[in-house]
């Protein structure tokens, strides 16, 4: 658990973080949104001591570490930013076992863990060992950043606009790989961005920053259907809430008996998608399936009900 | 008829396309070849005469020689792929350089020891029109580093191989060797020393100086002034400015004198040297170090690296190839410049070129700055070669 306590940064007598107050539960994905200069990753920046808070505290499964050398934190949270920051001059194996190697662990084990890491990330390990970060394409590269960010089985991982560089079919994907991941370890996540989409897809939590204060910090769900002010309304975009609803929820948890006919649609997706398909198809209905086997239909009326303001 | 099939009537055939570099190397190469060939004198001093291309070669070598060039104009010319441009570059040069000293055999009357040939402006034009056409060839090639090393080696071995045959023994460059055996290898080895010292205390003093003023900021600017002043200072006026503070230090300082510090010497030639060097590596170091991606540096600090570890496995590495550029400027500019530190007594291979001014005997002045050119070239190209190689594994 991250608990951050009534923490503020200030620069020149300008706070960049005001006062903020935020609890992150173990195992779950953190979003901190927010538009530029909001004072986001400041925040993340204080959880791994790279920026010190002029005042407040925070605590990391209940130690301060305000007491904990900055090294010695930063080698047991995982890091990961924008455009990767991978070094150049050191192949994909050599900047995975980076944060083994400053732990001193010994190279079989390294090793071991650097090639297990490689497989999580579906980059084969023979082939991308030895290979230097210029030779990837920037979907690899940033790939490897993350691996390298969870080399050492961190607890926590702070991740900085980790999709900011990629184009967006490449970073649907890349969403996609780090929710399974994450489920598969039980990692805590902290991850920023400016973007309300990937904040709404990726965040069991969405924090609101804005001018250094935080706005507000709920679940998505809450987030888009209570927006504590006007900023956080806009930043979620009025025309978009319906749609931001839908797609928090999968098919398959508003299936309905009856049969329907056409293309069906797999319980494993978005509301919004079968929203979206069903609309595009003018249909009223479509069947659901799951491995192959229709179990039934989700209908046009259902979503418009799901998709209004919930009461 | 089609616009295209104009051009197509008017362009002649590929293969007979000039090349516009070939068309000034052959120009320059023409004037060569009106120029005399060689020099004959009846001793060191005396003017001595100019002769053409006939009269300074028995006429089956100046045949030889004129049918290179055919070749070798050709090569030039025409728009043919660029090995066979080195190639053909590679023979003239090497036909020239057999020549010469063929030449000087030819001229030099049997059993006269005072008569002095040396190559004339036609062969050192004809010699740089050619290297010109080798030095695009071996561009547009694109050598790998290693490659280009090979081929210095390469060089070197038949300029040594060239010079061990014998076959210039009787020009006068080598004559004035010859004289001076003894002396053109310790000057060699003092010419050396300086150079190469000069860099290496440089190397030692500005790499460090550099990396305080990347950390220091409020630093950087006013210790790259006072190098840049220093860099300012004509080379002859730092040499002589030296000689009075040396002086005193020598004779006040106790054990200053035993370890050779004085006035006059290789002490004030290697400070002064030391001195030039300066800038270009502390310039470099900041230059490289401010221009490791931040990115990188900012993962190196949020995975938990000390300062110390950053600056080992990630700043030092990544900015090495911008400092061993420094050390390149310096070492090929030190190599010229310890050719004035004969002037305060430093020795080297400027007091050859020093006394053959003073004798007006220019194969003296030839001995003295040949083997300088010929280190500078051979150091520059070593180095671009490292600089290429290490810059290979760290771009981003």
């Amino acid at each position: 658990m991250i608990e951050i306590d009534d923490v503020s940064r200030l620069y020149d007598g300008r706070a960049v973080v005001d006062q903020v107050t935020l609890t992150i539960q173990p195992r779950t994905v953190c979003v901190i949104v927010g538009t530029s200069g909001s004072g986001k990753t400041t925040l993340l920046r204080m959880i791994n001591k790279l920026v010190n808070p002029s005042s407040g505290s925070l605590r990391i499964d209940g130690e301060d570490i305000a007491g904990i050398p900055a090294y010695e934190l930063r080698r047991r949270i995982g890091y990961a930013i924008q455009g990767h920051g991978l070094f150049p001059h050191r192949t994909v194996a050599q900047n995975i076992a980076t944060v083994p190697g400053l732990l001193g662990w010994d190279k079989a084990k390294t090793q071991t863990r650097v090639d297990e890491l490689l497989e999580l990330f579906q980059l084969d390990p023979v082939s991308f060992r030895d290979r230097l970060p210029h030779q990837l394409s920037g979907g690899e590269q940033q790939r490897v950043g993350v691996a390298r960010a969870l080399a050492a089985r961190p607890n926590i991982l702070l991740m900085d606009e980790p999709y900011g560089a990629l184009d967006p079919v490449i970073r649907a994907k890349a969403q996609d790989d780090l929710l399974a991941i994450q489920r598969k370890l039980g990692t805590t996540i902290v991850l920023v961005t400016h973007d309300m989409e990937e904040a709404i897809h990726l965040g069991d939590t969405i924090a609101v920053m804005a001018h250094g204060k935080l706005l507000q910090s709920a679940p998505p769900a809450e987030i888009i259907a209570r927006p504590a002010s006007d900023f956080v309304a806009n930043l979620i975009g009025s025309s978009e809430r319906p749609f931001r609803l839908l797609s928090l929820s999968r098919v398959g948890d508003h299936v309905e008996p009856g049969t329907a006919s056409g293309t069906p649609v797999d319980v494993t997706a978005s509301l919004r998608d079968a929203y979206a398909e069903l609309l595009w198809s003018a249909r009223t209905a479509l069947p659901v399936t799951r491995d192959g086997q229709v179990i039934g239909q989700v209908t046009l009326a259902a979503l418009a009900r799901l998709a209004a303001r919930p009461q | 008829m089609s616009l295209a099939e104009t051009a197509h009537s008017q362009t002649p055939p590929a293969w007979l396309a000039l090349d516009r570099l070939g068309v000034l190397v052959a120009i320059i190469a023409a004037g060569g070849l009106a120029l005399p060939f060689a020099l004959f004198r009846a001793n060191r001093i005396v003017p001595g005469d100019a002769l053409g291309l006939f009269a300074a070669l028995p006429m089956p070598l100046a045949l030889v020689l004129l049918t290179a060039l055919v070749g070798g104009f050709a090569a030039a010319l025409l728009r043919w792929p660029a090995a066979i441009k080195l190639g053909m570059g590679l023979v003239v040069l090497a036909v020239l350089f057999v020549l010469v000293g063929l030449s000087a055999s030819h001229l030099t009357p049997e059993g006269d020891s005072f008569a002095r040939v040396s190559p004339g402006a036609g062969f050192w034009v004809l010699a740089f029109a050619f290297a010109v056409l080798v030095t695009d060839a071996l561009t547009r090639l694109a050598l790998r580093p290693w490659q280009r090393i090979v081929m210095l080696l390469a060089v070197t071995f038949a300029m040594a191989l060239l010079l061990w045959s014998g076959l210039w023994t009787d020009l006068s460059m080598l004559k004035e060797y010859a004289n001076r055996a003894q002396s053109f290898w310790s000057e060699a080895r003092t010419h050396l020393g300086l150079a190469f010292g000069s860099v290496a205390l440089a190397t030692l003093v500005g790499v460090p100086l550099g990396l305080v003023c990347y950390k220091v900021k409020s630093l950087r600017a006013s210790v790259l002034s006072v190098l840049n002043i220093i860099q300012t200072i004509p080379s002859i006026a730092l040499f002589g400015l030296l000689i009075a503070p040396l002086a005193w230090v020598g004779a006040h300082v106790p054990g200053a004198k035993t370890i050779g510090i004085s006035g006059i010497g290789a002490t004030p030639a290697l400070l002064a040297l030391f001195a030039y060097s300066l800038l270009p590596i502390v310039a470099n170091t900041v230059v490289g170090l401010l221009g490791v991606s931040p990115a990188a540096i900012d993962a190196a600090r949020g995975m938990g690296m000390t300062r110390w570890q950053r600056l080992r496995a990630v700043e030092l590495p990544l900015a090495f190839p911008v400092i061993l550029t420094g050390i390149r400027i310096v070492l090929v500019q030190n190599i010229g410049l310890t050719t004035i530190a004969a002037l305060v007594g430093g020795g080297g291979f400027g007091v050859f070129v020093f006394q053959g001014i003073g004798q007006t005997a220019m194969d003296l002045v030839l001995l003295g700055a040949v083997p300088t050119v010929a280190l500078a070239f051979a150091a520059a190209v070593v180095l671009d070669a490292l600089v290429d190689m290490t810059a290979r594994e760290t771009r981003t």
